[in-house]
Formats: C-alpha cells, structure tokens, sequence
C-alpha cells in the first residue's frame, strides 16, 4: 500500500474510531453541557475522519470512498492507536483518553499545517481551530477533576496510569511515519513526544496529579493492525448495518 | 459564590452577540461550576461554532429584574406621548438598525 495512503488512514483511523467511542455517551454525559461538548468533538473528529479518507481514497484511486474505508473493513485493516479504542470507562477515563490523545492531535496537526504536501496542509489548517478548542477543554476538565475532591482525584489518577501504557504508540514511528517525516509531511516522533511530554507534565502539576514515568514499557501494534480486544466489538456495532446490506444507499 | 456543600452548579444567563450583530442578545441560559466553564459552555450550546461573534455570562442571581407589578407606574406613562418616539418623519429604505 502507498505509504501516503496509509499514513491518511491512521489520521482518519484515529479520529474515527475516537469519534465512535464518544458518540456511545451521547445523552449520557454528566450535565447537559458536558454531552452537547462531547457530542461537538465527536462531530469534529468525524469531519476531520471524512477529509481525511477523502484524500486516502483519492490517492488509492481502488474505488473506494469514505463510507467503503469506514464501513467495510475489519479490524486488522484499521490502523488507529490503541489508545482511541479504550473503553469509555468513568468519566475520568474518558477525558484522560480524550486528554493524551487531544495533547498528541494538537502538536501533530500544529506541525502537519506546514506538510510539503498543499492538500494535507489545508486538511491540518481546517481542523487546528477545532483541535484547540479540544486540547482546551479537555486539559481543563482533567485539572478540575485532578484537583477537584479527593474521590475524583482518585478515579483522575488511576485513569492517567491505566491509560498511560498506551499513549506513546503515536511517537514510535515506524516506516511509514518515518518515510512521511522524509517526504516533509510528518513532524519527527522525537519532536511531537517532546511537546507531548512538557504539555502533559504542566497540566498534571496544575491537576496535582502524579505523572507516570516518561521511560515506562509502551504497548504499541495499532497501527499496524493489531488491536486490543475491543476494536472488534466497536467495530461490530459501527458497521453492522453496512454488513447487513452491503452498499445500500442512505 | 455558592456554598462548597451546594452539589447544583448555578444558572448563568448567556447573551451573545453574532458575526453582523451590533448588540449582545439574551439568548437563554446554562448552568456551570464557573465563569470559564460556562463561556465554553454556552460556547458549545448557543453558538455552534460561529466564528467572529462574543459571549457575555452572567450570574442569574446577579441580575436584578424589573417587578411586573411595577409595570403600570414604570411603562404606561410613556404610552400617550408619541412625540416620543420619532414616528412622523419618513426613513429611508437604506437606513438599518434604526
């Protein structure tokens, strides 16, 4: 596969399946505000998931579109961070989740807005006003929960360790990132994780949240294709109808 | 502020001012734990993104309202003086927002 097409759908993967995973709290988030925020994000990612499979198809030129890479593909082919597809878990979870990737999303579209490719960088310059507004929020509810009561600071760091093992895949970079790097597209992994790391620790110190060695082990394989066990099942639900009648009109 | 055993976040009035708009306009009202929150709140509820316009928040319990009972002493007295209001001159059509 073209490394472009595929660096496009890990972008895409990522979002989308994010997406999903918010989408299941929808009328359930703690106060009104709170879901209609959620749901605002979620719509972000799937327009930032349709651009971006957009491009991927166009550049793949198999006759596939958008609905075809969402719809008709198993898990091995989906290539998003094992983060994204984590359970919603609490409330602390889901905006820790939220909050790793949010940090990570910002810095790599920040630096994708300068891609020697035009067509990226437009894609990147659409969706940063989008990816700031989230890096804000989500930062912002992690301090309120870190420093909130002693309960919620409770579920806030065992929710930023748990997760913790799966926020460094996106800055080990393999072939295909490395060859995006070359081409002028992607930001250096080394680059992106410093960012990460200084943004991560300045907004834990605000949370008086203890952050998880930098140095820690890192399960990695998403984007590759191999997922943790959850991606099946959230692909089941995301997909079925598509399975069910395969290429109907909606 | 409300007391720290208060587990209800307070009501906070929302009015914004669009793109075009040249005032802020009550739009309706939220609740949220603080001024902050309820910007970004308000911001997600009432705006849908719109790009170029402004937020004000404010604290319901800091409004101070007009009584309805008050309204015959405080309106009616204007009602029978129309030369008040500038009804008898001809506006041109390309004059707006008058």
């Amino acid at each position: 596969m073209d490394t472009k097409v595929n660096y496009l759908l890990r972008l895409g993967d990522n979002a989308l399946i994010l997406s999903q995973q918010l989408c299941r709290l929808c009328g359930k988030g703690p106060a009104l505000e709170e879901d209609m925020a959620l749901s605002n994000v979620a719509l972000d990612l799937l327009g930032q998931t349709r651009l971006w499979y957009e491009y991927a198809a166009e550049l793949e030129g198999a006759g596939r579109d958008e609905d075809r890479l969402a719809y008709h593909r198993d898990a091995h082919d989906f290539k998003n961070c094992l983060l994204l597809e984590q359970p919603n878990g609490n409330y602390a979870d889901t905006m820790m989740r939220q909050f790793y990737f949010d940090t990570w999303h910002y810095f790599l579209i920040a630096a994708l807005t300068h891609a020697s490719d035009a067509r990226i960088a437009a894609i990147a310059e659409k969706s940063l006003k989008e990816v700031t507004y989230h890096l804000r929020r989500s930062g912002d509810l992690v301090v309120r929960m870190g420093d909130g009561t002693a309960v919620s600071h409770a579920k806030t760091q065992a929710a930023a360790d748990a997760l913790w093992m799966y926020s460094g895949e996106a800055f080990a970079y393999d072939a295909v990132d490395q060859a995006m790097v070359d081409a002028g597209i992607a930001p250096p992994g080394a680059q992106l994780r410093s960012q990460w790391l200084a943004h991560v620790a300045e907004i834990f110190a605000e949370a008086t949240l203890t952050m998880p060695p930098a140095d820690a082990w890192m399960q990695s394989g998403g984007k590759q294709g191999r997922h943790t066990e959850h991606l099946g099942y959230i692909l089941a639900e995301m997909q079925f109808l598509q399975r069910a009648y395969p290429n109907a009109q909606w | 502020m409300t007391s720290p055993t208060s587990r209800e976040w307070p009501l906070w009035e929302v009015f914004i001012r669009s793109q075009h708009g040249l005032a802020h306009k009550h739009v309706g009202s939220l609740h949220a734990p603080d001024a902050e929150m309820a910007v970004n709140n308000a911001r997600d509820v009432y705006t849908r993104r719109n790009e170029g316009m402004s937020i004000w928040v404010v604290r319901a319990a800091d409004i101070v309202a007009s009584s309805p009972s008050d309204k015959g002493a405080l309106f009616e007295p204007a009602n029978s003086k129309v030369y008040r209001h500038p009804t008898f001159f001809p506006m041109p059509e390309e004059v707006k927002n008058l």
